[in-house]
Order: C-alpha cells, then structure tokens, then sequence
C-alpha cells in the first residue's frame, strides 16, 4: 500500500540501489509531505540507512531519481540537512563541541571563508535547543552517547534546512534524550519542516511518526501511520525476507551483471 | 654555523610533515604517507636521469607525480580488483621503492645518488649546498630555501582549506552531504604530501619522513584535543626535535637522521608513559561515564 | 642461453648459495605471508622487517662479531618488541594501529640507523657487511647462512603445517575461533613469531626495507587464483619462489643488478598481472564478462522485439524490417544492426533482402524471455506492491539472469500463472 501526496516535498521514483551489483533497494517509490515526521521502519538489512544514503546522493543510484522540493539534490543542497549514525565518526577527533555544531554552517559560508560570530551565535543557539550550551567549550571525546546525539541535532539545526534526514538518532540514547528529541523534532515539524527519520522501535512508532515508510528490501508500504501501522503490513515486511530477491541479487553479483542495457 | 644549518633544516622539515602528518593521522591514512615517502624515488632518479643535474623543479615534478601515482594505484587496486587496503599499500610502495633501487644501481655512474642516502638523507651536506647568486654573494644553503617555501605553501594550504580539511576528516558522509568534495580534499592532501615528502627526502631520508609525519602530531595528538592546538604542539615538538636529535648525534657521532627519529619515539614514549601513569594513578577515583 | 646454462647447472658455487638462498628465504616468506595477508596484517609485516635492524645491531655491539645466531636472536627480540608495541599503543591510547605501526617502524628503523653509525665509528673491521641488511646482498651468503636458513625454513614449514587449520581458521573467522575454544591469542603469537623468523631469513639476501614485499606481494597475488586456502599458500610459494629464481638469474646475468629489488620486482610484476588477469577475479575478465552480459541483453532484447511484433498478429514468424523493429521500442540501431547479425550467426534468426524471421530455435528463446520477463512483473507487483506502471522497467534487466532453478520457483511461488499484471499472456 503506497498513500502518495500532491505537491511532494520528497519524491522517491523508482530507486533501486545495489552495493556491488547486488541490489539493496528494489524499486522504491514513495512521496513524502510537508510537514511531516516520518519513520522508515524495517528488519536488520532491509535497506533503512542505505535509502537515506541514496537520497543523499552520498551512493550512487542503479535506476531512478529522487526529487527534493520538486527539484534535483543539487539545487537544493542548502534545504536539505543529514544526520550520520553517531558510530560513523570518530570521537576521540580533537574538536569541541561547539566546533562540531558550526560544521553544519560551511555550507552556507562557502569555501574559503571563515565562520563568523553570525554563525556562533546560530550554533549557540542550537545548542540551547538541544540544552547542550552549558557544553560548548566541551571536547567530543568527554560526551555520552545522548550527549553525541545531541550535538549531530545541533549541528543539524544549525543547517537552518527545510528537510532533515536523520540516520538512528535513537539508537543508544538515554530515555531523557530520546524525548528531549522527539519534543524537538514536533516542534520542527510544526514550524512546516519535514523529518525522516530512521528508527528501529517498533513500540514508539505510533506515538512518534505520523507517516510511516516500511521498508524491507523492497518498499512494503508508504502513508499516514493510521493506515500503514497494521498487522499485516507488519507481517509482510518483518515476515521473514524475499528469499527469490536475494537470490536474484546473488547471481547479479557474481556474473557481474550490468544493471542497465547500455 | 654549520649546526644552526642543520637543525634549521631539521626542523622545517619537521614541521612542514608534521602539519600534514596530523591530518594524515586523524584519517588513518598514516600508512599512506609512508607509501608516499618510499614511492617518490623513482620519481627522483628519473628525473634526475632527464634533467642531468639536481635542480629543484624537475625533481619535485618526477618524484610528485610518482607519489601521486602510488596513491592513485593504491585506490585503483582497491577499487577495480577488491585488493584489500593495507595488501594494495604493502604491493605498490614496495615495488616502486624497488625500482628505484634497480634504476639506482643501473645509473650508479650518472646519477649521484646512493641508496643509503634514500633512507639517511644528508642533511649534514646540507651546509654545504650554497646558493651562489651570479655576483658571488652567498645566500646560505638551498635546501633551506626550498623547504622554507615549501612550509609556507603547506601552512597556505592549511589555513584555506582549514574547515574543509577538518571537516571531510572528520565526517567525511556530512561532508558530501554539503555538498563538499571528499575526493578533491583527498587527493589535494595526498598531493601535499608528495611535494613535502620530495623536498624533504634529499636532506633527511625516507625515514626521516616518516618518523615526522607521523610521530609529532601522534604525541600532540595524546597531549590535546584542539585540532590548532595539535597543529601547534606539533610544530613546536618538530623544532625541539631538530634540536635534540642534532645535539645527539653530534654527542654520538651517530646518524643525524637516525637520531631526531629516536628522540621523535623518545618524546612519544615520554607522553605515553607519563599519560598511564597519571591514568593509572587517577582511575580508581574517576566516576562512571555520565549519563543523559 | 649459455648463461643460462651455466645458471641452471650450479657449476658455481656461489650461484647455488644464492638460489637456495633465495628460494628458501621466498618459500618461508610467502607461507606465512598468506596467512599475514587473510588476516589483514600486511603493515604489520612491514613493520616488523624494520625493526629487526636494532636488534641486529645490538647483537653485532654485544659480540662484537658478525655471529650469524646470535644476530638472528636479536633481530627476533626486536621485531617482537616492535609488534607488542604497536599493540600496546593501539590499545591503550586513542593512537590508532596504522599510526602506531608507522611510529614503531620509524623509531626503531631511526634506533637502527644511529647503531649502525656508531658501529661504523668504532671502526670495527668485521662491521663489512652489516650495511647489507637494509638492502640485502645475496652475494655475501655463504654455506653457513645456508645452513641457518635451512633449519630456519624447516622450523617454519613444520610449524605451518602443524597449525594449519588453526591457522586457517583464526584468519578466517576469529571470533568464532575463540567460541570453538581456539588458544587465538597464543596462536596469534605464533603467527607473529613466525613471521619475524621468516623475516630474518631474508634480510640477508633481499634487506629489511623490501623483506615486506617478500611476505605479501606473492600471498596478494595468489588470493587472485583460488578461494581455497591450501592452493593459496601453495601458489603464494610457486610466486614466490620463482621471483626468487628470477632475482638470482638477473643479478648472475648481470652482476651489477641487485638481487633483492628484482625480487620484489619480479613478484610485483606476477601481482599485477594477476589483479588484471587472473579468470574470474582479475579486472579484465570481469570488465569482459560484463561486456559479453551486456551483448547478451542486447541480443535477447532483440528476440523480443520479433516476438511483441508477432504478438500484434499471431504471426510470429514474419520477415521484419529495420524500421518496423525499432519502432517497438527506442534502440539505437547501429547496435540493434550489430545485434541481429550476431543472432543469425548463432542460428536465432534468418535474414533475406534486408529482412529478418526467427528461426524456430529463435523463436524458443524470445519465449523465453518474454515470458520470465512477464514472470518478474507479477512477481514485483505480487510481492513487492510495486505499481503496474512501473514494474517494466524493473523487470527489464532481470529477464536475462533468471537462471531454470530460479526461474522453477518464481513459477511456483506465482501459482503457475497465464497472464501478467498487464493482462496479457504469459507465454509457456
């Protein structure tokens, strides 16, 4: 079941996305609203972070395209804010906190300029938001795992994007920070900015997502939370994998099989 | 005079390394500067066999492009034959090393080179090696206007591309994201520290190059965690290293080069040490990681 | 050819020191080199041919004499000192391994350097030689050494051998190696000693800066051969052996050559060939399997073209013209040109005055297409809710890969069906 909506803010057009010609991502193909808080939900390998990665453009596509307020990514880059999984980095790298925040700031300085006192005074203040400035002269490597988290949603903020994509924010963080995010991400979200968000726990999906993408492999189902939240859709994405598609990806892989006539 | 030389040297070199080394070290690509500074001698000899004589240009030329060739080979094997990274390092320095070996030995008469100098360097010619202006006048040794231009290069190249240098080292997906070019900031890196490694290669050695890229920004690396401030203990470890390693080897009358890498491991030994002792001393009274 | 002669009939003495010489230290090398490679230590391995040189010279301070044992123990304390080092580093600091391989490697190689300066100082007439160990000599071997290394090399193969498996396994899948009860710590241990035994073996002959490439290069390229980790290490050897071979031969041919280079050389030169020409593995045969993929789609999207044509009429063995298939779909049709001769080469189509049919053969085939590739359609919209609109072009690469096996359970799994999500007939 795919619920699709006018005048998308995201339009994911039939992606497919393979790691070494083996495909990952089969045929996605959804459309997002503004405004919304969306979870993409699937079982272990069903492709969650790998979409986001494709939407931004950090892999490269085997088919399809994906659209940003009706635009391609690269018109758009300024509106559109990531946030990595807290473990892809490494904390033990010698900045402070208030240094990471204002990386979300370089794109809108440009190359060879400096961040000026603008800038800090943006990043304090998103540090405010996720109730981090009492750590901004902090170094990284003192920080717990909610305190990370904190700090990448900062420096997203910091980005003043339009649309967030947001890799397991979740993932790891206290019970405390989990809320003081997702009270954030609301009133985001009420201030007409669109968030996705890709989560793993099935018990808060209805209290935290009004759309709902369910992924596994392939796209299972795409809509209000209401009506994609249902037993048998959860049945059918977390209801074992397409044995016939990993399959079929597996002999993809070994005869080297372009994914493309020409 | 001839120690004031020297150790001015010394410590351009020590500190033009270990400016790039600290960003190598931040993207474990540590390994890599190690490939570069073996690989750009087949660079050298050739251009040297080309141009006849050891002017400066044909030799950076030669010996960058050949370091720029290992690091593209070392990408090129991992990429297109799914070699492993550290095997694809291992395979292509040691074969480009080697032949520069073999084209030594084949041009023992024409090229003054030998092999010890590859990994020793000469920095106790480096006095030696005046730059006479056309008058006569004598302006002092040129490897060390080479190297100077060559900081001032390097410390240019840090101060413009700072944040995005930082930036795709540190989170290299939210860097593309932004839009920033992770392969352009790589290989701008990559190319920095060929032409380093070749200027510095002829005074101090393969070696040398080495213990510098890597060692100081190590240490600075264990004693901070301010990126400027790693930048700068480490230029200023590389100055007390020239230093040291000339007084020892001068006491010793041992390998100029041989020594500013022992007191390179001396100093990281040094901070190593004294850190778990402090550690072991405060541990037992240190909280658990705080949580929230 | 009468050098080589003369090199293959050992009549020299000095040429058989040096290939056995060689042969054994590459042999040794490349043995354990495999399992340092499958373990993803190949810096390791550099490392610890550095920091074999202050050990060397420690032993040559202490003694006083170019004692062949009592250098090799000290080349063994050092490169083991240097190898729990990097380990102790990584850690207990946020230092991480490759920087601390590259510290370890330069200080040590450093303290080496400044030993070996004031050996020379010290004027110590026996000193003649010491030198070579950065580089190798493999003139200067003599019956003694050969000696050494033989028992060298025999310690190391009995000790492969012994711990082969436990090897294999441990370089394979550590964690569950040490589920299985595997000492891994100890065994790593071993591997490490091994490895710097196999290390001193050849400083003599190839040096310590280049003794790296004597471990990995021949075990980089015999991954390229085999999946099957005995054959590997069997292949590693041959490698390496002959680069050793090849290294003794160059430098008898030509005396000023040095042995040890063209070794490294000569095993490199065996390494690139395999990355680019290895079946299977190498980059050309994968860059033709896919060009001869990519024809294959060409050729089968053809066949379907006569066959969609045939469909409007039920006449589907009907003489078609350039024109009237390319306006099936959008082709470029030089190659649809390339395309339809290679098919009535192969049988699939016949051709007259510039017209084709298929051929009973060709019509079988295109069948067969159309009908996987309406198979795949209804298994993407059964399964996977992809809209009708859109699942053409999703089933369009597939079509040519579905292997029988694959294509028996698509079958299954859709219910053995007639038509596809369009509603046309799915062909048998």
């Amino acid at each position: 079941m795919i619920v699709h909506t006018q005048q998308p803010v995201l339009e994911v057009h039939d992606l497919t996305v393979s790691y070494s010609r083996k495909p990952v991502l089969w045929g996605v193909d959804f459309t997002l609203p503004t405004g919304c808080i969306a979870g993409i939900v699937g079982p272990n390998g069903a492709g969650k972070s790998t979409l986001l990665k494709s939407i931004m453009g950090l892999i490269p596509l085997s088919s399809g395209y994906v659209k940003l307020f009706d635009r391609p990514l690269e018109e758009v880059r300024h509106r559109v804010s990531y946030v990595p999984q807290r473990e892809s980095v490494d904390w033990d790298f010698p900045v402070s906190v208030l240094d990471v925040v204002l990386m979300g700031r370089y794109g809108k300085v440009g190359l060879f300029r400096n961040t000026g006192t603008r800038d800090s005074a943006i990043a304090l203040d998103c540090l405010d938001k996720v109730g981090m400035s009492a750590f901004a002269k902090r170094q990284i490597s003192q920080l717990s795992g909610g305190q990370q988290q904190r700090v990448f949603l900062a420096r997203a903020l910091a980005q003043e994007a339009d649309i967030y994509f947001m890799d397991e924010p979740f993932a790891g963080v206290d019970a405390a920070t989990e809320q003081a995010i997702i009270k954030l991400l609301r009133e985001m979200a009420s201030a007409n900015k669109t968030i996705v968000v890709v989560h793993h726990d099935l018990q808060s999906v209805r209290a935290y997502f009004d759309w709902l993408i369910l992924l596994n492999m392939h796209l299972v189902a795409a809509g209000p939370t209401d009506q994609v939240f249902t037993e048998e859709m959860m049945q059918q994405a977390y209801g074992g994998r397409l044995s016939l598609l990993s399959q079929v990806g597996d002999v993809m892989e070994k005869r080297a099989f372009p994914s493309r006539e020409h | 005079m001839i120690a004031f030389w020297i150790i001015l040297t010394g410590a351009l070199v020590a500190i033009t390394c270990g400016l790039l080394g600290c960003f190598l070290i931040l993207r474990k690509m540590s390994m890599v500067g190690d490939a570069i500074s073996h690989a750009v001698l087949p660079g050298i000899v050739i251009a040297f066999l080309l141009s006849g004589s050891r002017e400066t240009l044909p030799m950076l030329l030669g010996a960058g492009a050949t370091g720029m060739l290992a690091t593209f080979l070392i990408e090129y094997f991992h990429r297109r034959a799914n070699l492993q990274t550290d095997a694809a390092i291992g395979v292509t320095f040691t074969f480009l090393f080697a032949v520069g070996i073999i084209l030594i030995s084949v041009f023992a008469g024409k090229v003054d080179l030998d092999q010890d100098c590859v990994l020793y360097g000469e920095i106790a010619y480096v006095p030696i090696d005046l730059w006479v202006m056309d008058g006569g006048i004598i302006l002092g040794p040129r490897p060390v206007y080479i190297l100077s231009a060559m900081l001032l290069v390097v410390i240019l190249f840090i101060k413009v591309g700072y944040k995005e240098l930082k930036l795709t080292s540190f989170d290299p997906a939210f860097a593309s994201a932004l839009g920033i070019s992770t392969a352009l900031w790589h290989y701008l890196l990559m190319a920095a520290v060929s032409l380093t490694t070749v200027s510095s290669f002829e005074s101090v050695g393969a070696i040398l190059v080495i213990a510098f890229l890597i060692g100081p920004p190590a240490t600075a690396y264990l004693l901070t965690h301010d990126l400027k401030h790693m930048l700068a203990i480490t230029a200023v470890l590389g100055i007390f290293i020239a230093f040291a390693g000339y007084w020892m080897a001068y006491w010793l009358n041992a390998s100029i080069a041989g020594c500013m890498a022992v007191v390179t491991g001396i100093c990281f030994a040094s901070v190593f040490v004294a850190q778990r002792i402090a550690k072991r001393k405060s541990s037992p009274a240190m909280p658990g990681e705080a949580i929230g | 050819m009468q050098n080589l002669i003369d090199f293959i009939s050992f009549s020299d003495p000095n040429v058989r020191y040096v290939v056995l010489g060689n042969v054994l230290l590459a042999a040794s090398a490349a043995m354990v080199g495999a399992f340092i490679l499958l373990q993803k230590k190949a810096l390791v391995g550099d490392a610890v041919s550095h920091a074999v040189l202050p050990g060397v010279c420690a032993a040559f301070l202490f003694s006083g004499s170019k004692n062949t044992a009592l250098m090799l123990i000290g080349a063994f304390v050092s490169g083991w000192l240097a190898l729990i080092t990097i380990d102790y580093i990584a850690a207990k600091s946020k230092i991480k391994k490759d920087a601390a391989i590259g510290l370890v490697l330069s200080v040590f190689f450093g303290t080496g350097m400044v030993m070996m300066t004031y050996i020379q100082q010290s004027g110590n007439a026996a000193q003649s030689g010491l030198d070579h160990f950065i580089f190798g000599n493999a003139a200067t071997l003599v019956g003694a050494d050969l000696v050494v290394f033989s028992i060298l090399a025999a310690v190391l193969l009995l000790a492969v051998g012994v711990f082969f498996k436990a090897f294999a396994l441990v370089a394979f899948d550590k964690p569950y190696a040490e589920a299985l009860g595997y000492p891994v710590r100890r065994l790593d241990l071993l591997l490490t000693s091994l490895t710097v035994l196999a290390v001193v073996t050849g400083i003599t002959a190839v040096g310590v800066v280049l003794m790296a490439a004597m471990l990995v290069t021949p075990a980089a390229a015999a991954r390229y051969w085999t999946d099957n980790i005995r054959r590997m290490v069997g292949i590693a050897v041959a490698f390496g052996v002959f680069a050793g071979l090849s290294g003794a031969y160059i430098s008898y041919v030509a005396p000023a050559m040095p042995t040890g280079p063209w070794m490294v050389v000569v095993s490199s030169a065996i390494a690139f060939f395999s990355f680019f020409f290895a079946p299977r593995k190498g980059i050309v045969p994968r860059m033709y399997m896919q060009r001869k993929n990519q024809r294959v789609i060409v050729e089968e999207n053809t066949l379907k073209m006569f066959y969609h044509l045939g469909e409007r009429n039920s006449h589907f063995d009907g003489m078609r013209s350039l024109d009237e298939l390319a306006s099936t779909r959008e082709v470029n049709k030089a190659l649809l040109k390339t395309a339809l001769r290679r098919l009535v080469a192969k049988g699939l189509l016949a051709s007259r005055d510039g017209q084709w049919a298929l051929t009973d053969a060709g019509h079988q085939k295109a069948m067969r297409v159309v009908r996987l590739h309406r198979l795949w359609e209804l298994y993407l919209t059964k399964y996977m809710d992809i809209a009708s609109d859109h699942v053409h072009d999703d089933a369009e690469t597939i079509e040519h890969i579905l292997t029988p096996e694959l294509e028996r359970e698509l079958e299954h799994q859709l219910g053995y069906p007639d038509k596809d999500p369009h509603d046309t007939e799915i062909p048998k």
